[in-house]
């Protein structure tokens, strides 16, 4: 069984750069919504979708994403639509849908049915930021089971142990946490995010992905000259919430590098 | 014995449910508390400071005047209201505070919902010369604003929370969210017996000092071990500071009062054990308030210290193995309480508290005159003078 993302940023570096993987939340500013700035996403170049997954206490989160995600809660977003905008958005582009989520709704829908439902919806996996492997047993035989990807966190804090775990655990790539700090756009990318990817290699990583204060074109360059992929979240949800779906496009487009591929009716 | 437990699980219970970024400082956390745990001169320097700061050993009253009230049952006040700044925090607030001193921590955070915990950092960052800044939630910033007014009189910053409920979980969150990025200086001080390990073993232990003098107080009082130990519980650390003493002293019941708001039949209570389920929350698996979804459901209660859709992992053993129980109190209830006690004992006890005295005098009618109560009385009642106010009518309209 291979991993739909590792076998994405395989792809990409075969194509000799890296990979763009965007967060937008699901339900945001309404599950319609949500679903098109996902695929607009994809159609301006992301290679890969972070579906953040709405939450009541999302500690890791910026003002940016918090407010968005406790939009679409306020909204009525329930998790069985986040089933549906996975299974809506891979009908119509190829890119694999990685979703981002906070342990508990995972533990209240079930551990196996959550893991079941995604894969069914052709989900690729979960990206888990207060799930750390240690407490993951139930996770990593679930998504084992239906091949799903199981993305942990690396923090430049992190001892070469819990890195060599996080590496081992981890299936499609190690998230790597560019800074000590929470979601939001940042003036630099910090200087311990490539010292970490440096330590992550020599814990074996093949794949790493580097997430937290990436918001410029720059940024997204300079990362992607060290790692596989280049993770951009608040400037996404900033776009999407100032300007619609159009402005995801742009941003994306400015972001991939790509020509801007904006449907006629939404430009 | 149920009193060795220390985490990180407390059988289905506790863990690290927390960003990865915050593991190297709860490994250090862990690490440096069980060398202070261990190491003689801490342990002297704490009992010093409980000594000639806190006012330890803290008193025990007996009150027959508000037991007639509860059956004529021996009802015994453990007077955590009489420590330094007004409640039990103390006890744990200078535990961690020497911690993180010992391991070179240059400021403190911490969330607080009533404000005692902020009020008692805040004095512990003034006593050792530590920054400090309090998250609060702006609700509770409103309704409790005389300890917004003292914790920045003692030079620490509140910072009002004003996203999801604007209330202690809040609080909670923006703690979390400053230590994820200040951890190098920063010492996260938890208030309570919840959150990642090893916060609930580490303050559980600050605060068993509570239930190891009362055990000993009783004794010397009655005779004999209290027939009940009863506590409020929101967080949890006062009720596990009082019980962790009779853990293993089977025919002693342990009894935590919940708030129940409204009525746990309403939306509107903080009943985690009475109505929740198991989930994780703030790091720790544990009971909570949630919708099927598994958010968080917002909780209500008048005393902003019970006001959390969260407990401590310990307790929600406690409940599942049997050896405590937990039952709610509504808000009229504690508010009867509390002024059921001023009257007829002179003591104002806080709004958290007066939960627990209902609960005592339900417990007298159920076990008689014969029986002995012990209750936390885990905090004195002057901050709460706005809302006790607004709730018998206590002002003169034209001054208020």
């Amino acid at each position: 069984m291979t991993s739909r993302v590792e076998a994405t940023l395989d792809a990409c570096r075969d194509e000799g750069r890296a990979a763009l993987i965007g967060y937008l939340p699901v339900g945001f500013p309404s599950l319609d919504e949500s679903i098109e700035a996902a695929i607009a996403l994809v159609e301006n170049g992301a290679d890969i979708v972070e579906l953040g997954l709405p939450y009541s206490d999302p500690v890791m989160d910026g003002l940016v994403i918090q407010e968005a995600t406790q939009t679409a809660l306020a909204n009525g977003f329930r998790l069985k639509d986040a089933f549906s905008a996975v299974r809506a958005i891979t009908e119509r582009v190829s890119a694999p849908i990685l979703v981002m989520t906070y342990w508990n709704p995972v533990v209240q829908y079930g551990v196996e049915r959550f893991a079941a439902d995604l894969a069914a919806a052709g989900g690729a996996g979960l990206i888990t930021p207060d799930l750390i492997p240690d407490e993951a047993a139930e996770w990593i035989a679930a998504s084992d089971k239906h091949d799903l990807d199981r993305v942990f966190l690396a923090a430049p804090s992190s001892t070469p142990q819990r890195l060599a775990t996080a590496v081992e655990r981890s299936r499609g790539f190690v998230y790597a946490v560019s800074t000590m700090g929470i979601t939001g756009e940042r003036a630099d990318v910090d200087a311990a995010a490539h010292g970490l990817v440096e330590r992550l290699r020599e814990a074996g990583a093949q794949h790493v992905g580097v997430g937290i204060g990436i918001s410029t074109s720059d940024q997204v360059r300079e990362v992607q000259s060290y790692a596989e992929g280049a993770i951009v979240g608040s400037v996404l949800v900033k776009a999407l919430s100032d300007g619609g779906v159009p402005a995801v496009a742009a941003l994306a487009s400015r972001l991939s590098g790509q020509r801007a591929n904006v449907e006629p009716g939404l430009a | 014995m149920l009193r060795d437990v220390q985490g990180p699980y407390y059988g289905e219970f506790g863990g690290r449910f927390v960003p990865e970024s915050l593991i190297a400082a709860l490994d250090e956390l862990a690490l440096a508390y069980d060398q202070c745990k261990s190491d003689p001169s801490f342990q002297a320097e704490l009992s010093d400071l409980h000594r000639t700061y806190t006012g330890r050993p803290s008193l025990i009253t007996e009150v027959p005047r508000f037991a007639a009230h509860g059956g004529n049952a021996r009802i015994l006040l453990k007077r955590e209201d009489l420590n330094h700044t007004g409640s039990h925090k103390i006890n744990n607030v200078l535990g961690q505070a020497l911690v993180a001193k010992r391991i070179g921590k240059t400021r403190l955070i911490a969330e607080t919902g009533a404000g005692q915990h902020g009020v008692a950092t805040a004095t512990a960052a003034a006593l050792f010369g530590l920054e400090c800044v309090v998250y609060m939630g702006q609700v509770d910033t409103e309704r409790q604003a005389l300890n917004v007014a003292r914790m920045r009189l003692l030079g620490a910053e509140v910072v009002p929370v004003t996203t999801g409920s604007r209330t202690l979980k809040d609080a909670i969150n923006e703690a979390l969210r400053d230590w994820v990025a200040n951890v190098d200086n920063t010492h996260y001080l938890l208030g309570t017996v919840a959150g990642p390990h090893p916060f609930p073993y580490m303050v559980r232990d600050f605060h068993k000092i509570i239930g190891e003098e009362a055990r000993e107080q009783v004794l010397e009082l009655t005779g004999r071990l209290p027939d009940v130990v009863a506590a409020c519980v929101g967080g949890g650390s006062n009720a596990i500071g009082i019980f962790h003493a009779f853990l293993d002293d089977p025919d002693v019941a342990l009894v935590g009062f919940e708030a129940a708001g409204k009525g746990i039949n309403t939306p509107e209570h903080a009943a985690t054990i009475t109505m929740g389920r198991p989930g994780v929350l703030h790091g720790a698996r544990s009971y909570m308030l949630q919708n099927e979804d598994g958010q968080t459901i917002e909780s209500h209660s008048i005393s902003a210290g019970l006001d959390y859709p969260g407990v401590g992992p310990e307790h929600s053993w406690l409940h599942d193995i049997g050896r405590a129980s937990y039952r709610p109190v509504t808000d009229d209830e504690a508010m009867a309480a509390l002024r059921l006690l001023s009257r007829t004992e002179g003591i104002i006890p806080a709004i958290e508290t007066a939960h627990a005295l209902h609960g005592a005098l339900e417990l007298g009618k159920e076990l008689g005159p014969e029986s002995v109560i012990l209750v936390n009385l885990s905090g004195r009642g002057d901050k709460d003078m706005e809302t006790a106010g607004a709730y018998f009518d206590l002002f003169d309209r034209s001054v208020k």
